[in-house]
């Protein structure tokens, strides 16, 4: 069963700029080792990391088709920061990557319990349907 | 080469394939490296065998491929021993029996069948697994299959291999004692890949290994390997009786059409035939298991031309038998629905409300869209369509999903509401 996990971070921050070098450090080592595991155990289909929204924008068609877009994303509490999307044996296997990931360490090494939402990909259908 | 030739290859390979695995083990004792050096020989046969011709012996030329393999293999593996037992002070190793290589009962694709089907395997291991040491596939089909990455399904053989290995299984028959239950497993494997390949045919998946065809095959293999057993005849069964249907499945547009409402005339009557054939053979042989009944099952379908023509009363009947074979609440809900279609709608949406208090499928969409159905039949079309509507909500697949809002809509659409 394939979820995409999807991690959301503050929008005020969790103050990355401001970390600590050493702190800064640990978090990637964190989130690198994830995926080394992830990867190790064959269930990383992708991972990503986003841009910071003020690189976002809103696109739609045109009267004739062209693309408008949207200045920045209007402030909002939170913002996607990255995905992963893993195909694992059970739902319960996907939330507890989700809670590893919410985990990541911050400022001072203290877990940040970020939300994380997971949604199951979409599948195949049933044999039959009534 | 004639075109003939070229197209019958990859089955020509894919056969003997678990031969050449079985005997590479017997013959190296390391289930691991024998089959990627099978692996090998299989890429090796791909490329020459169109360009030079089949040899005369293709297992024994593959053979050869895997021994010259293995043999750089141990080579290396062998200076680094002697190194170390010289350091030791210790003697050659004793020289591999004499008899190693040869397959004298001929079990070795229904050793190597227990072995990828191992229960210390997780499932989607032994899927993985099955399908390479034994269907013979590589790797990259395998991962286009499943649509996963490459190296995800890489690292799942790798682990695989390596469970089976720290798990210490030795290359052999269970014996009397285990055999019933690791057989089990090993027809468990093969049914969630034919479902696997059969549910997910819809829409364009030109790319994918025909999963569906892949499984049927694999289960005449295994039919073969124990003919005495009722159930793997009736999983062969049950492959054939379902896949007969696929064609009448989907619409142009990819969409699912409903077992009533499919054009049976579109129905594979030769895998019909094989299917029932097989069916009456397995129910001869007594014994009367969970793969055999569902068989059943599809068998009464397709022997309905048309589907008022279905009879009902026979299916609630086996459906039954299936109950204590089976401890599965999906059971129960399609009993239900049999139920409803012998005894009326509102018998099965009382049967369907006792199933609200099992907690391994209260709330589930499937639920929804069977009070949906019964609903429908009731004639109660508001209630029909908040249940569609439901289970239109609750479903991860995508088909499914527009399927059951297409439901909801035809029921608004009919002036019901």
């Amino acid at each position: 069963m394939k979820y995409i996990l999807m991690m959301n971070t503050m929008r005020t921050g969790e103050g990355i700029p401001n970390w600590p070098h050493q702190d800064l450090q640990a978090h990637i080592g964190f989130m690198m080792q994830l995926n080394r595991d992830l990867h190790g155990s064959g269930e990383l289909v992708s991972a990503e990391g986003l841009s910071f929204p003020e690189q976002g924008r809103f696109v739609r068609a045109g009267k004739d088709g062209m693309p408008v877009t949207d200045g920045v994303f209007p402030e909002g509490k939170e913002f996607l920061a990255g995905f992963w999307i893993v195909d694992v044996e059970s739902a319960d296997r996907a939330y507890a990557i989700a809670a590893r990931i919410s985990a990541a360490p911050g400022a001072g090494g203290v877990p940040l319990n970020m939300p994380v939402e997971v949604r199951p990909l979409m599948s195949a259908p049933p044999p039959e349907m009534l | 080469m004639t075109a003939r030739d070229e197209a019958a290859l990859p089955e020509l390979l894919r056969d003997l394939a678990p031969r050449v695995l079985g005997a590479a083990v017997r013959r190296y004792r390391d289930f691991a490296a024998a089959e990627d050096a099978v692996q090998e020989a299989l890429l090796a046969a791909a490329v020459q065998w169109p360009r030079d011709g089949v040899p005369e012996n293709p297992r024994a030329w593959l053979a050869e491929v895997v021994a010259r393999r293995m043999t750089d293999e141990a080579r290396s593996a062998a200076a680094r021993r002697r190194r170390e037992a010289a350091a030791a002070g210790e003697t050659e190793p004793i020289a591999p029996a004499a008899d190693a290589g040869l397959d004298p009962e001929g079990d070795d694709t229904l050793i190597l069948f227990f072995m990828c089907c191992h229960p210390a395997l997780t499932v989607s291991s032994a899927i993985a697994l099955t399908l390479r040491a034994v269907g013979g596939l590589s790797t990259a089909e395998i991962a286009r299959a499943f649509l996963a990455p490459e190296a995800a399904m890489a690292q799942r053989i790798s682990r695989a291999k390596q469970s089976i290995k720290a798990s210490g299984v030795p290359f052999r028959l269970p014996d009397a004692r285990e055999r019933g239950l690791r057989l089990k497993s090993v027809l468990h494997v093969l049914y969630l890949i034919f479902n696997e390949g059969y549910t997910s045919s819809a829409g364009e998946r030109l790319h994918r290994v025909e999963l569906a065809r892949e499984a049927i095959r694999l289960a005449r293999a295994m039919r073969a390997q124990v003919p005495e057993d009722p159930e793997a005849l009736g999983l062969l069964a049950l492959m054939l009786l379902t896949d007969a249907r696929s064609a009448a499945r989907t619409g142009s547009a990819g969409e699912l059409i409903s077992l009533s409402h499919q054009d049976r005339s579109l129905w594979d009557q030769a895998e019909i035939e094989e299917g029932t054939a097989l069916l009456t053979a397995a129910l001869r042989q007594g014994a009367a298991g969970p793969y055999q009944v569902q068989a059943a099952i599809a068998a009464v379908h397709s022997q309905a031309a048309r589907v008022e023509e279905t009879d009902w009363p026979q299916i609630l009947a086996l459906y039954d038998l299936l109950r204590p074979m089976a401890d599965n609440p999906m059971v129960e809900l399609n009993r239900a629905i049999a139920a409803a279609m012998v005894h009326g709608p509102a018998h099965g949406l009382v049967l369907l409300a006792r199933l609200e208090e099992d907690a391994r499928i209260a709330g589930h969409h499937r639920l929804h869209a069977a009070r949906a159905h019964l609903l429908e039949m009731a004639g109660d079309a508001p209630g029909a369509i908040a249940q569609y509507r439901a289970a239109a909500a609750g479903t991860t697949s995508i088909p499914e999903r527009d399927y059951l809002t297409a439901q909801a809509a035809r029921l608004r659409g009919a002036g019901l509401l």
